[in-house]
């Protein structure tokens, strides 16, 4: 329901919901403010976004609130412009920079900093307070996050994004009065790996990206270009920031359905692998250096012998596209597992068959339960095991409407809802962090995990389970009107997958669903078909191919070890291409550097079925060029662009016609222009253009996106939300202003969210499957996820190295002692050796050994291995 | 030197009676206070262990309240009112007088750790200003003049250490 | 019938009542009664007759408040309520909530429970302020006496009415009165007010119905279920009941506590109390408590009700008289309060947070002599910008600026007349 309400004269149609300085926000009226935040809501802290109202046509004195904390529903004619609201705002203002350090000249912060925005917005200019400012002591907390307590205006959003949001409970408020404190116990590392988002939460220069800080340029001499995370299948939008051609940081990039105002820290941090030493920056032939033109002329010579080509889940998807185009539908393998590509094929038919919603991570929010099967979202998955967070309240939300408190009203709504917990049920082999907000949490082994969905869709049909607590999760869901299962391949077993399949089909179309493949583009990439590594390899073996061309991929993280070798046993030559040195590089008969998702432009299709588009941050250096370039040159096509490739692809395949539609093409100008990357308008030359002198001449050209390097060009609330660059409109420079560009807070952005759903509903019935039991003997294999470092690519961020756990290798004491192992002993596994020493841990499931993946071995099917003590 | 088996149970069962383990930690600090006559990190770290909530939040909570001491105090602590009335009755002079007489100023604890002096708001005995609360009882102690410190400082006031 | 319901029974030497003694005295005849005879409606009319108004500083009616928690109860759904008992009292100047939690516990106990049993509270925690050490000792001993002897817990007197009780001893803040933030200390969260609404009544204490009532306030209660809302009503001299428990102090002869009519006026108190000592003459006086307005000799015939305090430009507070003479310095003291209201600022809202810091340093500056005609205006620019309620957070800026601005109202002269560089009060 809406309402009319006036401001100065104005009159807007709001949302009675609503808060009122939501409703000016969304509305272009600007109202200071500091505490209120879009995903946080209001605490009334600051004071800050006061105005005057007035209870009837008659009243002419009218009475100052603070817009946040007040309900559009209680309010009819409003004063932003009043001048005592005006001057009460200045007063404001004045006292939060009593104690704010003049240090704007050596802070990160500004340029881009909420509070010199609003310092200029409310007028403040002369000091009046003469005696000494407060100091703080910093603290040192981590690798990731600098401190500089000086620059506190104590508006508590610090805390509330990292406690009451996220779930951290290492940081908070010490002290009282004007001596309040925000930070750890003692120094130490931020634990949430979600402390990154502090840079961007806090309105001033206290908490920043330490990456940035030591490697820093101003905002204004950075360019933005809108990208997606590489480093998990979710694909959250990011910002890329460089200078110079070289990445600074990383930002949230806003987006309605997906990550919403924040990232996880592998997300934030992770890509900073494009500036690690390990990147690939010269071709190598038989892992020794080489010039372009030898390793280029090898690689051809083996391309041209007949070659299979194994693509990548971390690869475009036209990069993908233009290997198989080069090798053929048949010599195309996805660079994974058989099983894994089996699994996320099949996972693919199962959204496809529906009757389930694909829930975004917006919905996800919104579920009112939730069965998380086998996932190990706090490791793999993290965004989103931040948005379950938010579902778990949605109870609470509940009786606090009951109650009469406004959603917005975040403070009161967790105390009105006395606690309440959205059911959500952990099923996992090993303890979860979800586990505090869950209401049952189940330890199973893979198989028990799997047996319990089983189970638990059978009681959804009317049939009786034996097991009690099936029996109970199932009338939770079955009673729920928007239940969810969240699934994926975090265990890499296809039985758990089935066993999903069955609930949602149980379910009906009420239910939603997550399936959650390993990487950014895995979906992309089964959508392309094509079997495994170990098909890949059998191929090969019958001699049908001498060559494997091997895209973006080290194969060992994705492949047990054995299938890895038997492709590099049986073909005579691996071309590698890569942006990153690997073991496969290293030993590949050839290898070509290519461009990293920041140097390039190409399509990431994400858990959704969402094809979404990132752009090249950087210029490509010649040296390096895009992957699917290079293979243009082999042969795939005849593409001067990526518009020309994608052009190619939809016509070959009708079902992935989105991808074109997942931002504009290259041509895409609008009246200022194309889109600049460049932060805001300047008439001179940045500091950046004079250092490359009369840099406007050479502004790098960008075949591949609607972007411009250059500093002139459109920017602003009009531009299509997939190119949004900047969140700046006149005045506000800082990240706050997304208000502006998106129709209600927290709601899609203008224009729609980024991207586009490919995998539309067939409605035709699931095939089934039969399933192989497992073979071998030995214990089951549980992969251990890492938070900060899962995949190749977040363990090259030298930032997250310092975030790096130990590798582990973990097994219930009684397992230990029936096969003879004792704590600290080498191990061997199947036969290979290990470099972790055993830890026993009695939550490790019996018959199961849980071991780092990634770290200490390659990802592959749930299968048996052997564990012995080396000698 | 850790917490003794005594206080540990207490805090647990502080935790069962009054709504959980946050709502026990001021009761466990005071715990630790009563025992150690201040909260040092190493027992803030230890409460914490035993509510199950972590240092931070026991310690944002430890630094919000004046009357519990992250730093050592003396045998004695001295609260001496700061209040309208008392100083409307003498108090700045007997607080000059006791500052000289001490040789420490409000927050400090003199060298030989016998005295820690401290400024507290309005302790209700504004009929009686201007006074101090002394030693474990917070005895109120009062109408003070600059003369008859002795007998605050002098201990039979006090009743008692800390 | 005492014509002192609060202080009638307390023992000259301040020492609390055994739970014999205090049955000797007719306690926990009027628990007994309310449980058997009287339905809770029927008590809240009682109080409301007797025109009961709360005595934490805000004078709301006790009746109301009461009424509020079983309306929100029926919103929030069935589960715990809960009655808080306010006796943090750290107002400056007050002293009157500590003689009841040392001298009548059982008094405060009975009346906490009829009122307990009035609004349907299930459990009753009294926060006392830590320093009342021998307040916290008294209480728990009678509410350990009182659970021996079955008032407390199942089926208390055999009327199916259950309650719990237990003593909350605080750590120092004045801000933990405040009555949102002295439920978010007793859930052990940092005591920074809360935002109403929703009100305690609908969501208080780990988000269940909740009602806060002053330590004053509720031990009235027995005496006027006792005796009757009309004998209560009758004691005042205005149209608010009762009697006031009024505390003077400051420059008077003899600072005391006095029970006395409700409306009783300043010039009858301080004649009680000896008159302002030494002989000197009134300057001002604050009636009630650090956070109202000054008044002057011209009020000193104001009936000091809740009414009439307020149609005189100040409020009644918590009664609490703090007495300025002639040689008392208005900008030293009201510095002293800003001092104290900065420093006991929760740090959660910019206006009391920056704000009082900034007002008392210049207090003290211009105290010094050191002051300049720009700092009075920055001083004025506060009374006015950040002094009216809804401005900060909750009301402990708004009160703490209440003397100041009362203060530059009325003794404009003598802030600039400190511009000379010294204090110009007390020296003819
Ligand atoms: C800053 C502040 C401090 C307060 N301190 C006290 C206090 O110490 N004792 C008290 O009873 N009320 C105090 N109050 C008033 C309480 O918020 C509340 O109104 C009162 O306890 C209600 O009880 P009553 O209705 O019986 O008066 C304070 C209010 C504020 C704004
Ligand atoms: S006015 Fe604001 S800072 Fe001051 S005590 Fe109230 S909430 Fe805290
Ligand atoms: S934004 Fe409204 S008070 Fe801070």
């Amino acid at each position: 329901m809406t309402r009319k309400i006036e401001i100065d004269g104005r009159i807007i149609e709001a949302r009675e919901g609503d808060d009122l300085l939501s409703a000016c926000l969304t509305h272009g009226i600007d109202v200071p403010y500091f505490c209120w935040h879009g995903a946080l809501g209001s605490v009334g802290a600051c004071r800050q976004c006061a105005v005057k109202v007035y209870s009837g046509p008659d009243d002419k004195e009218g009475r100052i609130v603070m817009s946040c904390m007040t309900p559009v529903a209680d309010v009819e004619r409003v004063s932003v412009a009043d001048p005592e609201a005006v001057a009460f705002r200045a007063q404001v203002i004045e006292w939060l920079m009593i104690n704010h350090p003049h240090d704007c000249p050596v802070c990160e912060e500004a340029g881009s900093c909420h509070l010199q925005d609003m310092t200029i917005a409310t007028g403040h200019i002369d000091r009046r307070y003469q005696f000494t400012k407060r100091t703080h002591h910093n603290q040192d907390l981590g690798p990731l996050v600098t401190h500089e307590m000086n620059r506190c205006i104590a508006c508590y959003r610090c805390t509330r994004f990292y406690r009451d949001y996220a779930g951290g409970r290492d940081l908070d408020a010490f002290g009282a009065h004007d001596d309040v404190y925000f930070g750890r116990a003692e120094d130490g590392a931020l634990e949430s790996p979600f402390a990154g988002n502090l840079a961007e939460v806090c309105p001033t220069g206290v908490f920043n990206d330490k990456g940035w800080s030591r490697d820093y340029a101003r905002k204004w001499d950075m360019r933005a270009t809108p990208s997606v995370c590489p480093h998990c299948s979710l694909g959250c939008n990011i910002l890329v920031d460089q200078r110079d051609g070289h990445v600074k940081r990383v930002q949230n990039r806003y987006h309605g359905a997906l990550n919403g105002y924040f990232l996880c820290d592998r997300g934030r941090f992770g890509p900073l692998h494009v500036v690690s030493d390990q990147r690939l920056t010269q071709p190598l032939l038989h892992g020794g250096p080489a010039s372009e033109q030898d390793a280029c002329a090898a690689a051809h010579a083996a391309v041209a012998e007949g070659a299979i080509g194994i693509g990548s889940p971390r690869a475009s998807l036209e990069a993908n596209y233009a290997l198989q185009r080069l090798v053929g539908p048949e010599r195309f393998f996805a660079g994974v597992s058989d099983a894994e590509a089996a699994i996320v094929r099949r996972m693919i038919d199962i959204l496809r068959a529906g009757p389930a919603t694909i829930a975004s991570l917006h919905e996800v929010e919104h579920a009112d339960a939730v069965l998380v099967l086998g996932e190990d979202l706090t490791n793999a998955s993290l965004r989103l095991a931040l948005a379950l967070r938010q579902t778990a309240r949605n109870a609470e939300r509940e009786l606090a409407t009951q109650k009469g408190v406004p959603h917005w009203l975040d403070p009161a709504v967790r105390t009105a809802g006395e606690g309440r917990r959205t059911p959500i049920v952990v099923a996992t082999p090993l303890p979860d962090e979800l586990d505090a907000i869950a209401a049952l949490s189940l330890r199973r082994d893979p198989h028990g995990i799997a047996a319990f969905g089983t189970s638990v869709a059978a009681v959804v049909r009317g049939e009786t389970s034996g097991d009690a607590e099936a029996s109970r999760v199932a009338e939770v869901l079955a009673a729920a009107q928007r239940p969810l299962i969240i699934a994926g391949c975090a265990l890499m077993s296809a039985t758990i997958i089935e066993a999903a399949a069955s609930m949602i089909a149980a379910l009906g179309d009420k239910a939603r669903i997550v399936l959650l493949p390993p990487d950014p583009n895995s979906v992309g990439l089964a959508l392309l078909g094509g079997a495994g590594l170990d098909s890949a390899a059998a191929l090969l073996e019958q001699g049908a191919a001498k060559t494997a061309i091997v895209l973006e991929n080290d194969l060992f993280e994705r492949a047990p070890r054995v299938t890895v070798e038997r492709v590099f046993a049986a073909a005579k030559s691996v071309v590698a291409l890569d942006s990153m040195a690997s073991e496969t590089t290293a030993r590949a008969t050839a290898a070509l550097p290519v461009a990293a998702f920041s140097e390039s432009a190409g399509t990431f299709v994400n858990y959704e079925g969402r094809a979404q588009r990132y752009f090249a941050a950087v210029p490509p250096l010649p040296s390096a060029p895009a992957s699917w370039r290079r293979l243009d040159v082999f042969g795939a096509g005849d593409w001067h662009n990526l518009d020309e490739l994608i052009g190619d692809l939809i016509v070959e395949r009708a079902d992935l016609v989105g991808v074109a539609d997942a931002a504009p093409g290259a041509a895409f100008e609008m009246a200022d222009g194309q889109v600049t990357r460049a932060p805001r308008p300047y008439t001179a030359r940045t500091a950046d253009d004079r250092a490359g002198q009369f840099a406007d001449a050479v502004i790098p050209v960008d075949a591949d996106s609607p972007l411009t390097f250059g500093i002139k060009g459109a920017r602003g609330t009009l531009v299509p939300p997939a190119l949004i660059t900047s969140y700046k409109t006149s005045g506000q420079h800082s990240a706050n202003n997304v208000t502006r560009f998106v129709e209600e807070i927290g709601g899609p952005l203008r224009g729609g969210d980024p991207g586009v759903k490919l995998l539309k509903r067939s409605n035709t019935a699931l095939p089934d499957v039969v399933l192989a039991p497992a073979e071998g003997a030995g214990l089951w294999l549980i992969p251990l996820h890492d938070a900060f470092t899962g995949g190749e690519l977040s363990r090259a961020s030298a930032l997250l190295t310092a975030r790096r756990p130990m590798p582990r290798l973990l097994l219930h004491p009684d397992d230990a002692a029936l096969h003879g192992l004792k704590a600290g002993v080498a191990v061997l596994i199947d036969g290979e050796s290990c470099a972790a020493s055993l830890t026993l841990d009695a939550s490790v499931p019996r018959g199961c050994v849980a071991i780092s993946i990634g770290q200490l071995m390659g990802r592959g099917p749930l299968r048996r291995v052997r564990v012995e003590a080396a000698q | 030197m850790s917490l003794s088996p005594a206080i540990r149970t207490a805090m647990a069962h502080a935790a069962a009676q009054h709504g959980g383990p946050k709502a026990a930690m001021l009761d466990a600090l005071k715990l630790v206070q009563e025992a150690e006559g201040w909260v040092s990190d190493a027992h803030l770290a230890e409460a914490a262990r035993v509510l199950g909530v972590t240092t931070a939040e026991i310690d944002s909570l430890a630094t919000f309240y004046s009357q519990i001491f992250r730093s050592p105090v003396g045998d004695t602590v001295i609260l001496l009112c700061d209040g309208l009335s008392c100083y409307l009755c003498g108090g700045d002079a007997v607080r000059d007088a006791v500052m000289s007489k001490l040789g420490i100023g409000f927050g400090e604890t003199t060298p030989d750790g016998k005295f820690t002096l401290i400024n507290i708001c309005c302790v209700g005995g504004c009929d009686r200003a201007p006074v101090a609360l002394v030693g474990p009882e917070r005895k109120l102690v009062g109408p003070l003049t600059p003369d008859d410190l002795d007998a605050l400082i002098g201990g039979e006031a006090i009743g008692g250490a800390r | 019938m005492s014509d002192k319901p609060l202080t009638g029974r307390a023992r000259a030497d301040r020492q609390p009542h055994s739970l014999a003694a205090w049955r000797g005295l007719g306690g926990y005849t009027a628990l007994t009664s309310a449980l058997k005879r009287h339905s809770p409606e029927a008590i809240i009319a009682m109080i409301e007759a007797a025109g009961l108004r709360g005595r934490g500083g805000a004078g709301f009616p006790t009746a109301s408040k009461w009424r509020f928690m079983r309306t929100g109860a029926e919103k929030a759904g069935p589960g715990a309520r809960y009655l808080c008992v306010n006796g943090d009292e750290t107002e400056p100047g007050s002293f009157k909530d500590r003689l009841l939690l040392e001298a009548l516990p059982h008094q405060l106990i009975e009346g906490a429970m009829i009122a307990a049993y009035a609004m349907g509270a299930t459990e009753v925690i009294i926060l006392v302020r830590d320093e009342y050490r021998t307040g916290i000792a008294s209480l728990s001993r009678a509410i350990a006496e009182a659970e021996a002897a079955g008032l407390l817990g199942r089926d208390i007197l055999g009327s199916g009415f259950d309650l719990t009780m237990r003593v909350h001893a605080s750590a120092g803040r004045y801000i933990v009165g405040e009555e949102t933030a002295l439920i978010a200390a007793l859930e052990g969260e940092r005591p920074v007010p809360r935002h109403r609404p929703p009100y305690p009544a609908v969501s208080g204490l780990w988000g269940r119905p909740t009602t806060v009532n002053n330590v004053e306030t509720l031990s009235a209660v027995p005496s006027i279920i006792e005796h009757g809302a009309e004998w209560y009503q009758s004691l005042s001299r205005t149209e608010e009941g009762g009697t006031k428990l009024y505390g003077i102090s400051g420059c008077v002869a003899k600072p005391q506590l006095i029970e006395a009519p409700m409306g009783t006026t300043a010039r009858e108190l301080l004649d009680l109390c000896g008159g302002i000592r030494n002989g000197r003459k009134l300057f001002a006086f604050q009636p009630g408590g650090g956070a109202t307005a000054f008044l002057e000799s011209a009020d000193l015939d104001v009936p000091l009700d809740f009414a009439h305090t307020k149609k005189a430009g100040s409020s009644l507070g918590t009664g609490a008289m703090i007495v300025l003479d002639d040689h008392a310095c208005p900008v030293a003291s009201i510095g002293r309060h800003l001092r104290f209201y900065a420093r006991e600022s929760c740090g959660l809202c910019t206006p009391c947070r920056d704000g009082l810091p900034w007002v008392a340093k210049l207090l003290d500056a211009l105290e010094a002599g050191k002051g300049t005609q720009a700092d009075i205006d920055v001083l004025h620019q506060h009374v006015a910008l950040s002094g009216p309620s809804g401005r900060s957070y909750c009301d402990l800026n708004t009160g703490a600026l209440t003397p100041l601005k009362s203060g530059l109202e009325r003794f404009g002269d003598i802030f600039t007349a400190h511009l000379a560089g010294h204090c110009p009060v007390g020296r003819a």
